[in-house]
């Protein structure tokens, strides 16, 4: 798993890339209520605003962290935005995006990173 | 200007109310407010602290707000030269809300003015006591009334349906208090100024407790299995689903109290035609609202679907085009309701419930239809 340090988390599954919100985030951000996601379909550049969560203290936008093209995207988070602070960093994805450039994610954190860039 | 006034960016240091060890101790996340280092939420978080208070019982910190003694001659009559609600007409033992007007007709700030016997105990807005104090001073010190902000005494609310019953269990008497009664009682060992009353639309009372025996009371009542603490982040969306104002949010020097839909408590005897009508700041415009409508009325409001419109959203009367016709001043998701709610200040043409209007969030207009207040109904033990 790959980290940004806008608390993003990224895993590869296939050709795809699977991204959600990290553990640190989701306590941060407090009780999630509304999600909206991106269509399927749509071309995303990097730092572009794709996903809007609100909680019950502040909007908050989450940027693509690549470029590429969503593919697919997590609906019953919609449905249930609490799950988001169930289980951020597993069933509460938010969407898997096709990228084309693998290699792009050599230049994020690992989970060490990710955890001294927090602390 | 002189050296010792220029602006930095250090951060002004925070006050702390005396049950700051304890917040910290129960795992509260801490913010600024109002000049206090406050809890926002504690472990709980803001939704299950919002329905615990809703469904059992909650304690809030409400040390930062003013509490306020008033003593003197004619006192009554005075302190109604300031606000336009019946003061000289409240029993002893009851308490009243009201507001400080400005020339303007505008509220300056609200506050519960309560009657117990020789004096008048004023509680008011932790971000406005210095200049209501001020204020009071000013105009009521001339005539022999001595104005005291208290800082020996803590203040603590306990709300929601089972307050009653832990209450009870300290002082039994409180179960003989109704909505709105003040009084003194004896609780964990302290004298208690206590009233039937709180900002969550919940039955509860309001506890004024002196400073040595704040952490005693609040410890023996956090023991209580019923009770958990609660933090603003919950006080702030049960207070919006109870249809109650924030001050500086859906109150301010620009607004009326005709405007902000408060009418109800400006009394007959205050108001055109009353024993003691006018007579306070602002009265020509106040009257004049009562009599002709005002231009806006502050309304409830629900978005459709999820998305919570909160404070500074603007209102238009049509999905493209159309005018802009108000501006949401409090939202966000409510628990209870298990959606958004929202309260905002809208041209009086569209603040017939029902109507349908449209707030622009991140560039798209979503439906808002005007709603009634309060969006929960009140628990009140009238």
């Amino acid at each position: 798993m790959k980290f940004t340090e806008e608390h993003e988390w990224l895993l590869v599954e296939g050709d795809l890339v699977v991204v959600g919100i990290t553990n640190h985030a989701a306590e941060q951000l407090g009780d999630i209520v509304f999600v909206e996601l991106p269509d399927e379909g749509r071309e995303v550049t990097k730092d572009e605003e794709v996903v809007v969560i609100e909680s019950v203290k502040a909007a908050s936008d989450i940027l693509a962290p690549l470029d590429g093209e969503i593919v697919e995207v997590n609906e019953p988070i919609v449905e249930e935005p609490g799950k988001i602070n169930e289980d951020p960093e597993g069933e509460a994805w938010f969407f898997k995006m096709k990228v084309e450039d693998l290699s792009a994610l050599d230049d994020l954190m690992d989970e060490k990173a990710y955890k001294d860039f927090i602390s | 200007m002189g050296e010792g006034e220029r602006m930095t960016d250090e951060p002004t240091e925070l006050k702390t109310t005396v049950l700051n060890e304890l917040h910290h101790a129960r795992g509260a996340k801490m913010v600024g407010f109002a000049g206090y280092e406050m809890p926002v939420q504690y472990k709980l978080g803001v939704l299950k602290e919002h329905l615990h208070t809703r469904n059992k019982a909650g304690l809030f910190d409400v040390s930062h707000m003013g509490q306020v003694i008033l003593r003197g001659p004619n006192l009554a009559e005075a302190l109604e030269r300031l606000v336009p609600v019946d003061v000289a007409g409240l029993a002893e033992g009851r308490q009243r809300y009201a507001f400080f007007t400005n020339d303007a007709g505008g509220i300056e700030d609200d506050l519960m003015i309560a009657n117990r016997g020789d004096h008048l105990f004023v509680v008011v807005n932790a971000a406005c006591k210095e200049a209501d104090v001020a204020r009071m001073r000013a105009a009521l010190e001339p005539g022999g009334i001595t104005v005291k902000l208290l800082e020996n005494r803590a203040l603590v609310a306990l709300q929601g349906p089972e307050a009653e019953d832990v209450l009870a269990e300290h002082c039994p008497a409180v179960r003989d208090m109704r909505f709105m009664d003040v009084e003194t009682l004896p609780i964990a060992g302290a004298e208690c100024w206590v009233s039937r009353s709180g900002y969550t639309g919940e039955d509860g009372f309001e506890i004024s407790v002196p400073n040595v025996a704040a952490v005693d009371l609040v410890k023996s009542l956090l023991s209580d299995a019923r009770v958990e603490p609660i933090g603003l982040g919950a006080r702030d969306s049960l207070r919006l689903e109870a249809g109650l104002c924030l001050y500086g949010q859906d109150l301010d020097p620009g607004t009326s109290p005709v405007e902000a839909g408060l009418t109800w408590a400006i009394q007959k005897v205050r108001r055109a035609d009353g024993a003691r009508a006018g007579g306070y700041p602002g009265a020509e415009r106040v009257e004049r609202e009562i009599a002709e409508g005002p231009a806006r009325k502050r309304v409830g409001l629900r978005p459709e679907g999820r998305a919570p419109m909160r404070a500074g959203v603007v209102l238009y009367d049509a999905e493209e085009g159309g005018a802009e016709v108000g501006a949401v001043t409090s939202g966000g998701f409510g628990p209870s309701v298990e959606g958004p709610v929202a309260m905002g200040y809208v041209s009086a043409r569209c603040a017939t419930e029902g109507t349908a209007l449209w707030g622009e969030l991140r560039g798209k207009r979503v439906p808002v239809r005007v709603a009634k207040l309060p969006f929960v109904p009140a628990g009140f033990k009238r």
